[in-house]
């Protein structure tokens, strides 16, 4: 089934005077179950790849199918709605909020929805945090945990509402290796559990646990190719 | 209630940002206070002053002699030897309008009673005096017609005098002295207090007239004569009678000028009004000033927290938060705020004010059309600040805003 469907998607940031393409007609197609690491150096277009996907930022141009659902023509109140059901997002800078304990972190989403806060919103947000083994760390404030324990706090908090695809721009960027390891070894569980899983990385020890890679450049995708087997249908743009 | 959940949220946001909240919350406070404090002061002195003037007298119109001038040197009001006790009896006896009239013969004398002895003021009065001057007595009694008639060689005390020279003891009935004539005590005065301009009303003892202008005086000079309108409408019919009858009784021709002069308690009373009018007029530009100061913080504070709250709103927006979502939660913050800064503010503006009414010792009158203003000028510029960068920020795309600096 397919998950996410790019057509002939363009964005171009205008920098000074001149115009800078950060994505230019890229078409893909991402299915249920992927694990796709996004590459590329930087300015090649992977964040804003991401910000689109994430509908936290609006192609120019094309075509974006979420699910089936065409969200390129969606008004703000409904891409809210997208981002708060349907999608996961997790940052470089992990963007939680300051001076607010891990639990009520993860709940935030839960805040936004029709479940609001409760008992229930509660007991959500501490099932997300043992899915990441972070169960005893329920009242620690973003301050008192470490960048990896952050990272998971934020991964919590994607998975809080049960979207089918987790976003990830750089998740590791700010981690070192140990904890890098320990991040991509999540994302590699949930991605075990059926939920789609796609990030952007340059390191490409990362993308090896991935299972296709998509490689932009100036806006284009100028790789794509399946590693392993599971999904690794090979396709060229 | 949709809405309702955000309570709680901004609930949590003002009491997770202590500073930030009780640094915007200070301006409020200040700002409240500092009006409410001022003005209740500024008015409770006005009122002070307004029941010392009401307390000199009932519709109170004072005459007093002219000027005296000799080859061109003018003596001042009281020099001349114009008014006389006949005067007064006319005035009582023709007037409609007056209810009351008293000539008041003063003089400064040494007092002496048994061991003790003080120097006070002697005012030789008529019986209707105490109507006119609202003066009560707390003992024994007034002296009559019948003692103006006989000269009566008796006195009734203020209660300064009466402390002074008895301290404590029953003075009815005893003997004083005033320079050595021996009077009989036959009542006190109730306390009235001090004046407007500072001097001790109670510290003066009651004679009849016609004893004091005979006895202490010279036996003619009337400076002042003291009268009372029957109503606060018939004061200026009562001047106009005054001044046509005393015109009459002197023979002053239609080109002379008036050789005696009359006040009215209005007079006063407006001269006072005038002057409180300014103080508060005063306290209130200093407590605009202060209320714009607080608005100035609050404003800064808001502004300065932008960054940070961009961002979290960029946060917000990112897990789903809609707009209005953010919008609502950020305006039930800043009326949080607002209120309970607002509440603080009359809380500290009143104990501050009751505090320093008592120090000074003057009283404070609360007006709730004052706090209204203060408490709504704050709140606004509060909700209005703490609204605004919430609004710019709801309007940005999530990653705009998380990306904010």
């Amino acid at each position: 089934m397919k998950i996410i469907e790019l057509k002939d998607v363009s964005k171009t940031f205008v920098l000074g005077d001149s115009p800078v393409k950060a994505l230019d007609r890229v078409t893909m197609t991402i299915c249920q179950g992927e694990f796709v690491a996004v590459m590329g150096t930087s300015g090649s277009g992977k964040s804003t790849l991401m910000n689109v996907l994430g509908c936290l930022d609006r192609a120019d141009t094309g075509e974006y199918l979420l699910e089936g659902i065409n969200v390129s023509r969606m008004d703000r109140d409904q891409l809210a709605h997208v981002r708060n059901r349907r999608i996961g997002f997790v940052f470089q800078g992990f963007n939680l909020l300051p001076r607010t304990s891990a639990l009520e972190n993860v709940e935030l989403p839960l805040l936004y929805s029709p479940l609001g806060l409760g008992r229930e919103s509660r007991q959500r947000a501490v099932e997300a945090l043992t899915t990441v083994g972070l169960a005893q760390r329920l009242d620690h404030e973003p301050s008192q945990l470490s960048g990896g324990q952050q990272q998971r706090v934020a991964i919590a908090r994607a998975l809080v509402n049960q979207p089918a695809i987790i976003l990830a721009d750089e998740p590791t960027g700010n981690l070192d290796s140990a904890t890098t390891l320990e991040v991509i070894t999540l994302f590699q569980r949930l991605n075990q559990r059926g939920i789609t899983i796609v990030l952007v990385t340059h390191e490409s020890e990362m993308a090896r646990f991935a299972n296709r890679i998509i490689e932009l450049a100036d806006g284009r995708i100028i790789k794509d190719r399946g590693v392993g087997d599971a999904f690794g249908e090979e396709s060229s743009p | 209630m949709k809405w309702m959940k955000f309570v709680g949220v901004a609930l949590k946001s003002i009491a997770k940002n202590r500073l930030r909240s009780l640094l915007t919350m200070l301006g409020i406070i200040i700002g409240v206070g500092s009006v409410i404090c001022l003005i209740s002061l500024g008015k409770g002195s006005q009122a002070d002053i307004q029941r010392q003037v009401d307390s000199m007298g009932t519709n109170l119109l004072i005459i007093r002699s002219g000027s005296a001038s000799r080859r061109g040197v003018h003596g001042g009001a009281g020099t001349q030897d114009s008014l006389s006790m006949a005067d007064a009896r006319a005035m009582d006896k023709n007037l409609a309008s007056v209810a009351g009239v008293s000539p008041v013969i003063s003089v400064q004398a040494q007092v002496i009673a048994g061991a003790a002895n003080w120097n006070t003021r002697i005012q030789g009065v008529s019986p209707g005096y105490p109507l006119i001057r609202n003066l009560e007595l707390s003992r024994g009694t007034f002296f009559a017609g019948r003692d103006l008639k006989v000269k009566s060689k008796v006195a009734v005390l203020g209660k300064t005098v009466a402390d002074e020279l008895f301290s404590g003891q029953d003075p009815l009935g005893t003997r004083i002295r005033i320079r050595n004539v021996p009077f009989k005590v036959i009542g006190v005065l109730r306390a009235k207090g001090q004046t407007a301009m500072g001097t001790d009303q109670d510290d003066v003892i009651l004679i009849p007239s016609t004893t004091a202008l005979y006895r202490l005086s010279d036996g003619k000079t009337v400076r002042t004569i003291m009268a009372s309108a029957r109503s606060p409408e018939a004061m200026e019919q009562a001047m106009a009678e005054i001044r046509a009858l005393l015109r009459i009784r002197h023979r002053l021709r239609a080109e002379e000028r008036d050789d005696f002069r009359i006040r009215s308690q209005t007079e006063i009373t407006s001269m006072a009004t005038r002057i409180t009018g300014t103080l508060t007029l005063l306290l209130s530009a200093i407590a605009g000033v202060s209320l714009l100061v607080g608005g100035i913080g609050i404003m800064n504070i808001m502004l300065v927290s932008v960054t940070e709250r961009t961002r979290e709103i960029g946060i917000r927006m990112a897990v789903g938060a809609r707009g209005r979502d953010i919008l609502t939660q950020f305006l039930i913050e800043a009326m949080i705020l607002s209120l309970l800064g607002g509440g603080l503010g009359i809380v500290l503006g009143l104990g501050i004010a009751f505090g320093l009414g008592r120090i000074m010792g003057t009283s404070v009158v609360v007006d709730p059309g004052i706090i209204l203003t203060a408490v709504l000028f704050s709140a606004g510029v509060g909700i209005f600040f703490g609204f605004y960068p919430a609004r710019k920020a709801a309007a940005m795309s999530p990653i705009n805003a998380l990306k904010y600096e």
